[in-house]
This record gives C-alpha cells, sequence and structure tokens, in this order.
C-alpha cells in the first residue's frame, strides 16, 4: 500500500497552516515526521484523518484519489491514528475500548464480548502488544494504555498508523519497548507515520525523516546520512545549540530546605512519603522521574498551592510550611507551573493581565482597589520586548499565543522580578526547540545571578543537560542523588523506575 | 514589542480550552467584541422571526382562509404580524408615556440582570436573583415604612437596605459554595423558595401587614422613601418613571468599574474564566466567591427595593413577578457585560410596555413576549446555530492568531 499527500495545502484565517506540502509513505516503513510545535504537522494529519479538509491538494492511496469527509473515511481506508492524549474510557476493560464504535454483535444487537476478547488475544500476540483484554484501563499503566491505543487501531484494520508524539508519556525504558513495537508493526507490512519533534527518537527510529518548517516541507533526509544538529537547523531555520551552555555553579547558602515532607493529593492518598531536599543559591536542582511520583504535589506545597500532611518547608531559614501562595510568592518564589494552560495562565485574560497575574495587587499595578491601566502597560510592553513575546499586542487573549510565546509570557512574568528561588515544573514542556533554548538560557542566567533553581522534569534529556546535582524522585521520595556529569542515562533511568542499578 | 517580518507560523486551532468552556461560549465570557454583539443581535433578530412564524399559526380565522384564499390569508395574516409589531414599536417608544414605561419596566430587569451577569463573569451560575430580589424588597420595604427621616436620608438608607438584604440572602449560597462545595445553583434555587414563603410568612405578619388588612399587604411606605418621578414637574400621572432609571445606570456603570478597572473585579474574573489560575495567583478563591455572590445579591436586592420604593410603594406577595428568572435571560443575552445588560433590559423592557398596547390594540396576548424571551434564549444557547444560519464564524475558528520562534 502506498499512501500519498499531493500538494497539500490549508489556510486558517491570516495563516498558512500547510503549504503544498507533498508526502509519501509505503507499507513496510517508518516514516518520520518532524517539525516545532506550530510547524504544521497536526493540522496535516488531522487533513489526512479527515478531521479538516483541504483546501488545495489530494490524498492518494494506491494510485486512487480519495475524499474523507470525516474520520470514519479515513478509518475505512486503512487510516489509523494514535493520539499524543489518549481517548480511552478508564472505567472500561481493555476489550470493551478496543470495540468501542465497531462493537461486534450477535444476533439481535447483543454484545458478542468472547469474539472481541479472542480478536484482541489475537492481535496482542501477533505484534507482541501484550496486554490483559480484562483488565480496567484505570488500573493499567501509560504504557500499557498507549498499547491499548494501537490494538484499538488495528482492531479497525489499519494499514497506515500515524503516531502524533507517542513517546512524550513513557519512560526511557518503555520509549525502548515502544520503538520494538514500530518495528515489530514495520516487518508485519504497515506503514507508520511518526510524528515528534525529539530528534534523538526521530533519527533512531525512522527509515526516511521529512521536516516540517512553517507549513513547508523543507526537506526529506535518511536518518544515515544526517546529524541532530542539522536537522535542529532544518526545523528551526537558524543553527540551534544543543547542550545546555553552562560554566560550573557556585553553590552558595542554603535556600530551600525540605524535611521529611509528606503531602497527599485530593483522595487522600499520599504521593510525596517524606521528602527531603535542599537547594543552594547559585545551583540548578534537577529532580527527574516518571510521571505521577509525586512530583506534583511537591511542587504545590512548595508554591503553598497544596498543605503538606507534615514535615517542614524552610526558605532561607524561614519555616513557611502551609502559607499561602501569596505569602511564599512574596518571598521571592517564582513558579513555573507544570500546566501553563491550567493554572499558569487565565486563557481568557490578555497579555498584559497575564503578565501581572501574582502582582496585580500591588504597587505599581494598582493603587488601593484602582488598577493602573497605564503601569499595566507599560509593564507588558517592556515585558513582551525584554522576553522576546511574539504577540501583534499585549491588548489580546493570551490563548491566541502559540504555546511557546505562552510560556515566555510565564518566565517574563515570574522572573523579573527579585527572586530568591525558581520552581520550574516541566518548563518547557510541549515546547519546540528554540522556545527551550531560550528558556533553559533564562535559567542558567538566572542561576548564575544567585537563584536557587528547581527543575522537576519527566524529560530525562532535560534535566541531565540542565541540573548541576541530579535527584531521582520515586514512589513519592528522592531515591538518589547523582552528578549528572558522571552518571548514565540508563542508571538515571533504572532510579526512576524504582530499582538500584 | 518585537515584530515578526516573517509569514507567521502555525498553531493549529487544537483545544486549549480551559474547563468550562460551554459556560463561557454561553454566557458570552471571554468572547471578543465583535461575536459579542452579533451573537445576541441575531439571535433578538431570529427570536422576532420565529415569533412571527408563531403569530401567522396562530390565526384560526387566517389559517381557515389559506384553504380557498390564499391571497386574503396571506394578507390577513401580514396585517396580524405587522399589526403586532408595529404596536409594539409604538407602544414602547411612540411618545412619552410609552417612553417611560419602558424605562420603568426596564430599571429592574436592568438591576436584576447585572446580578446575574457579575455571576457568570465570576464564573458562578446565580439561579437565585429571585430570591435575593424578595429579601431585599423586604429590607427595603420594611426601612420604607418603619424609619421616618428626609428623603436624602431615608431614600438611600431603603435602598442600602435592600442591597444589603439581597447580598445576605446571595452571600449564604457563596458561603455554602465555599466552605462545603455545595453547588450555588442548587443552593439558590432551593432559597428562592425559602425567600418566596418567609415573603408570605412576612406579609402576614405584624411587622409588615397593613392595619386592618386581612390578605398579605403591606403597610405603605413614607413618601420619603419613595422614588421620585423624574418628570413629577409635569403633573401626568401616566408618565411614571422614576429615579430607579438612574440607580440602575449607576449601578451598570458600578459593575463595569468594578470588574474591569478594579483588582476586585480582576479577582472576580481571573476565578471565572480559571479558578486554579486564580489560586496559583494568590487569590482566595474562597472569599472570591462569597464576595462575588454578595454582590450580585446586592444588585438583586436593589430590583426588589427598585420595584417597591418605585413603583408599588408597599408589598404584596407577587412584588417581583418573575423578574429574577428575565434576569437569567437578560444577562445571557448582554453577554455577561454591564452595557450589554443595560441594552438587553432597554429591549425587553420596551417589549413589555409595547406588548401591552400589542394586547389592547390586536388579539395578540401579552404572552408572546414571554415567547419571544424564551425564543432569545434558545438562540443564545445555541450559539452554533446562529452561527450556522448566518455563516458567521466562531471565534475560535476566526482567531487563532500565530507566530513563530525563530528569526
Amino acid at each position: 500500500m502506498e499512501l500519498q499527500l499531493r500538494g497539500i495545502t490549508k489556510r486558517f484565517p491570516g495563516v498558512l497552516a500547510n503549504d503544498r506540502i507533498d508526502l509519501t509513505v509505503r507499507s513496510g516503513e517508518i516514516l518520520g515526521l518532524l517539525g516545532e510545535n506550530g510547524a504544521g504537522k497536526t493540522t496535516l494529519m488531522n487533513i489526512l484523518y479527515g478531521l479538516y479538509s483541504a483546501d488545495e491538494g489530494e490524498i492518494v492511496i494506491d494510485g486512487t484519489v480519495r475524499h474523507f469527509s470525516g474520520p470514519g473515511d479515513a478509518i475505512a481506508a486503512g487510516i489509523g491514528m494514535v493520539h499524543q492524549h489518549f481517548m480511552l474510557v478508564p472505567v472500561f476493560t481493555v476489550t470493551e475500548n478496543v470495540i468501542l464504535g465497531v462493537e461486534p454483535t450477535r444476533g439481535g444487537g447483543i454484545l458478542d464480548m468472547e469474539n472481541a476478547r479472542r480478536d484482541v488475544r489475537e492481535i496482542s500476540a501477533k505484534y507482541g502488544l501484550e496486554v490483559d483484554p480484562d483488565a480496567l484501563i484505570e488500573n493499567t499503566p501509560v504504557g500499557v494504555q498507549q498499547r491499548v491505543e494501537i490494538i484499538k487501531v488495528l482492531f479497525r484494520d489499519a494499514q497506515v498508523l500515524v503516531f502524533d508524539e507517542p513517546t512524550a508519556v513513557l519512560t526511557p525504558q518503555e520509549v525502548e519497548e515502544f520503538f520494538g513495537i514500530l518495528r515489530g508493526l514495520r516487518d508485519a507490512g504497515k506503514a507508520i507515520v511518526f510524528i515528534t519533534h525529539k530528534l534523538k527518537e526521530v533519527l533512531t527510529i525512522s527509515d526516511r525523516i521529512n521536516v516540517l518548517r512553517r507549513g513547508r516541507m523543507v526537506g526529506e533526509r535518511s536518518p544515515g546520512s544526517v546529524d541532530e544538529a542539522t536537522l535542529a537547523e532544518m526545523m528551526v531555520g537558524r543553527p540551534v545549540e544543543l547542550v545546555v551552555q553552562k560554566g560550573t555553579a557556585q553553590p552558595g547558602d542554603l535556600v530551600l530546605e525540605v524535611d521529611d515532607l509528606v503531602v497527599t493529593d485530593d483522595r487522600d492518598h499520599p504521593q510525596v512519603r517524606g521528602l527531603s531536599l535542599t537547594a543552594r543559591a547559585g545551583e540548578i536542582v534537577g529532580i527527574a522521574g516518571v510521571q505521577g511520583n509525586g512530583q506534583t504535589e511537591l511542587v504545590e506545597a512548595l508554591t503553598g498551592m497544596r498543605s503538606p500532611v507534615s514535615g517542614t518547608v524552610r526558605l532561607m531559614g524561614e519555616d513557611v510550611t502551609g502559607f499561602s501562595p501569596r505569602d511564599i510568592h512574596r518571598r521571592g518564589v517564582a513558579h513555573v507551573p507544570e500546566d501553563r494552560q491550567h493554572s499558569g495562565l487565565v486563557l481568557g485574560f490578555t497579555v498584559a493581565e497575564n503578565l501581572i497575574l501574582d502582582s496585580y495587587y500591588a504597587e505599581p499595578f494598582s493603587h488601593g482597589i484602582r488598577m493602573d491601566q497605564s503601569a499595566i502597560a507599560e509593564a507588558g510592553n517592556r515585558l513582551v520586548a525584554d522576553y522576546d513575546v511574539r504577540t501583534p499586542s499585549i491588548d489580546i487573549p493570551v490563548s491566541n499565543l502559540s504555546g511557546g510565546n505562552q510560556q515566555k509570557v510565564i518566565v517574563a512574568r515570574e522572573f523579573s522580578r527579585e527572586v530568591r528561588l525558581i520552581i520550574g515544573s516541566q518548563p518547557t514542556r510541549g515546547l519546540d526547540v528554540g522556545s527551550i533554548e531560550y528558556i533553559h538560557e533564562r535559567i542558567v542566567h538566572q542561576r548564575d545571578a544567585g537563584v536557587a533553581v528547581v527543575v522537576v522534569s519527566t524529560e530525562l534529556d532535560e534535566v541531565m543537560a540542565l541540573a548541576d546535582r541530579l535527584l531521582v524522585m520515586f514512589a513519592g521520595r528522592v531515591v538518589a542523588d547523582l552528578d549528572p556529569t558522571t552518571v548514565t542515562p540508563a542508571d538515571v533511568g533504572l532510579y526512576m523506575a524504582g530499582a538500584t542499578p | 514589542m518585537s515584530t515578526n517580518d516573517e509569514s507567521p507560523s502555525v498553531t493549529p486551532p487544537e483545544s486549549v480550552e480551559q474547563e468550562g468552556s460551554f459556560f463561557r461560549d454561553l454566557t458570552g465570557v471571554g468572547a471578543n467584541w465583535r461575536s459579542a454583539v452579533l451573537v445576541p443581535v441575531l439571535a433578538v433578530f431570529s427570536a422576532l422571526i420565529v415569533a412571527a412564524i408563531i403569530i401567522a399559526l396562530t390565526d384560526i380565522d387566517a389559517l381557515r382562509l389559506w384553504g380557498h384564499d390564499p391571497g386574503g390569508a396571506f394578507s390577513l395574516t401580514w396585517h396580524n404580524i405587522s399589526g403586532a409589531y408595529s404596536s409594539l414599536v409604538v407602544g414602547s417608544v411612540g411618545g412619552l408615556r410609552a417612553i417611560s414605561e419602558t424605562l420603568v419596566q426596564a430599571t429592574p430587569l436592568i438591576l436584576a440582570g447585572l446580578s446575574v451577569a457579575v455571576g457568570f463573569r465570576a464564573g458562578l451560575f446565580n439561579i437565585g436573583a429571585q430570591g435575593q430580589l424578595l429579601v431585599g424588597g423586604m429590607f427595603a420595604l420594611w426601612v420604607g415604612f418603619t424609619v421616618h427621616a428626609p428623603v436624602y436620608v431615608h431614600l438611600p438608607l431603603a435602598l442600602l437596605a435592600g442591597a444589603l438584604g439581597g447580598a445576605i440572602w446571595g452571600g449564604i449560597p457563596g458561603l455554602l459554595r465555599a466552605r462545603t462545595g455545595a453547588h450555588e445553583v442548587i443552593t439558590t434555587i432551593m432559597l428562592n423558595f425559602v425567600a418566596l414563603r418567609l415573603v408570605d410568612y412576612y406579609l402576614k405578619s405584624s411587622w409588615f401587614q397593613a392595619v386592618g388588612r386581612d390578605d398579605p399587604v403591606s403597610k405603605s411606605i413614607d413618601v420619603s422613601a419613595q422614588l421620585p418621578r423624574v418628570f413629577g414637574f409635569l403633573d401626568r400621572d401616566d408618565v411614571r418613571v422614576h429615579l430607579g432609571i438612574v440607580v440602575a445606570l449607576l449601578a451598570a456603570w458600578f459593575v463595569y468599574w468594578l470588574l474591569f478597572k478594579t483588582t476586585i473585579g480582576y479577582e472576580f474574573r481571573a476565578v471565572g474564566l480559571n479558578p486554579r489560575g486564580a489560586l496559583y495567583a494568590g487569590m482566595s478563591v474562597t472569599w472570591l466567591i462569597v464576595g462575588v455572590m454578595a454582590v450580585a445579591g446586592a444588585l438583586a436586592g436593589l430590583a426588589g427595593a427598585d420595584r417597591v420604593l418605585g413603583v408599588l410603594h408597599r408589598g404584596s406577595p407577587g412584588f417581583a413577578g418573575t423578574l429574577g428568572f428575565d434576569a437569567i435571560t437578560l444577562a445571557l443575552l448582554g453577554r455577561s457585560h454591564p452595557w450589554g445588560v443595560v441594552a438587553s433590559g432597554l429591549l425587553f423592557g420596551a417589549l413589555r410596555a409595547g406588548g401591552q398596547l400589542m394586547q389592547v390594540r390586536t388579539d395578540i396576548s401579552l404572552d408572546l413576549i414571554l415567547v419571544i424571551q424564551a425564543l432569545v434564549v434558545v438562540f443564545i444557547a445555541a450559539p452554533a446555530l446562529v452561527r450556522a444560519i448566518y455563516r458567521v464564524k466562531t471565534a475560535r475558528e476566526a482567531e487563532r492568531l500565530t507566530t513563530g520562534w525563530s528569526t
């Protein structure tokens, strides 16, 4: 089977999302589709999947032009999509999720679960996708959920499988397993499109690499004849610094001391279980760990958004355990939150309003309860310029900005005042190479200015590159305190999985 | 500010919605001004068209005629519709008395609509304007006949009492929501019933009941507590417009100022758009919810005060009518913006004033006004429908702005 996209063009008002894109993928190969966020990868795949219709161009399968007016048509034509965010029903079993929408029935509309279960087992055995057909989704780990998504697609008899940023949620070990699955699918004759912005991964797994930039296809390379730096340059349009440039840390006084901290989640389950750590002025402490090992609750407790059950948090010697977010903020703590759209920004507010989100109540932005629009505008324009936020105006809703620029708004707000401690949770999640480079630069700059930095990230490469001291969090505790310059990613991966190398 | 001289790259319209996007679609919070004006205008227009069809379909005489005299049937139907709509216009803006009636009707609508709109802005669904209006009205009433003072003391005091009563009645569900998580939709609806029965009870108690009356009618308020008529000097009894309209417009200006020019409004709106963001920003979400509901209640309470101090001058069980529920329609139509609420309040006031003339001049019942009102809600609640009919692009499709990183 051969799938061709020919001259695909898609315009959104004011934006050319896809500009005459040609792309071909054949049975038995893995095509890496590389591009920054906003390069048009997702738009292109949504056109392929029938979610959008192209303004120009055509989709050709085995020489026949096809028109998709919805995902149903695309599925019928043998195209399957595994989305970045899984579309599973947590309280359903694996089998129930797989058959959702195409339920096999016996006569009279009665579900044929026996057959379904058998089919799931067959697919799972054929492609090495190990799952328990009767397990509830909510009880299965992320890696297994992804396998369920793949089985779903195969159950619908897909010949072309599109994976949208599939490794974002996986540990290094799970990524290896996942790549094994991809190779298996390829060898079984499936055509695979692997969408990513991660250079290493695209080089490891792809047979061919296509690079998108600003809606255009800028070139095709084969992984054997190209290196990361070249790909990054193609993707961004200029040479990019891939390693974090930083000198040796000069640790100073203790800024943050956490002792025997216990924090529970919303359901009163302990997520942080007796954690201790310290951070000094002028050093970056990286916290690595698989998502869901208490990082979220730890950061919330440190920033006042959640009250710890026991233990203490000290800032510059002062006990601030259980202080409100504002009290902690006032003591010079900057917080780049885990999910910028969930808590770091008010999307319906303008850029200017978001730039004062945690200092709106104080001079110079307000006098009493009256807000000073000119002071707000002045600060807004200054920060937008200083931090290179790409926006036509500070008076448009921040939701209209790209993810990278939204993150810059947060960084501008948090880094622009007098800070002693920066707590960054997944500070570059979902950002492109250019944005990541910029945010890293700013973090190192703050460190060199004598600020203590705690970076929590599930991207192992990122914490290893950024940290002066690397802590690994597992099951609510710090299980290792490592030197990032000497330890290997494989060893860190083992700590992350709760083992000892 | 930096400029981007290259062609923009792309952010596809993927989902970047914070939770409650249906709520915001419905209430118009966060909408750009173009759709905030266009959607209500088209909704009203559509409602009037459908109402015209209803007029056509409910006239038995005209329907009988269609069979053998389509021409006559058409002209009769046309006559009915144009008669109804022209008397709506004449009855609402055709002369001083008509305009005065429009304003009298619009005043409590605007005040109560502002109450609901403030709640919407803060992400709260205040269904309790009716109860807050009743309690506020009773407070104002009590001050109206108990206190005896010159007008410049008595009137403001009575208005304040109305606001206070409403604020208390609104603050209770706010407190329940903030402290226990009890949803304000449920608690405000229930408190409406409590307020309704309390009014019945107190109107028959010795505190309120007029001397010598058996039915639930209160003592009359002092003249010094009455909202003075604007055209009192004309000495015309039928020009009833009173100072309440000024109170309503001042309240609208106050709400605008509060919402968009103060830290309090900033906090209200932040909580409404993203409660977690508000927590992150160091706001006390708990007290904000109580504050929002108290402000909303105070505005509804003023609407109740307007009824007793401006029009009725005494209390009776139905003094609030269905104002508190009409207010929800109004806030939706006004896209939760103070000026939008004023505009829709004036429109609904006009429909009511005009509806009375329509009922007199034609055979069409005043209930048609309620039908129009209900249709407006349907069209507002289904913005997709309006957009589909008139091929208006959604804000999300039309306004995705993008930018690149690299230079």
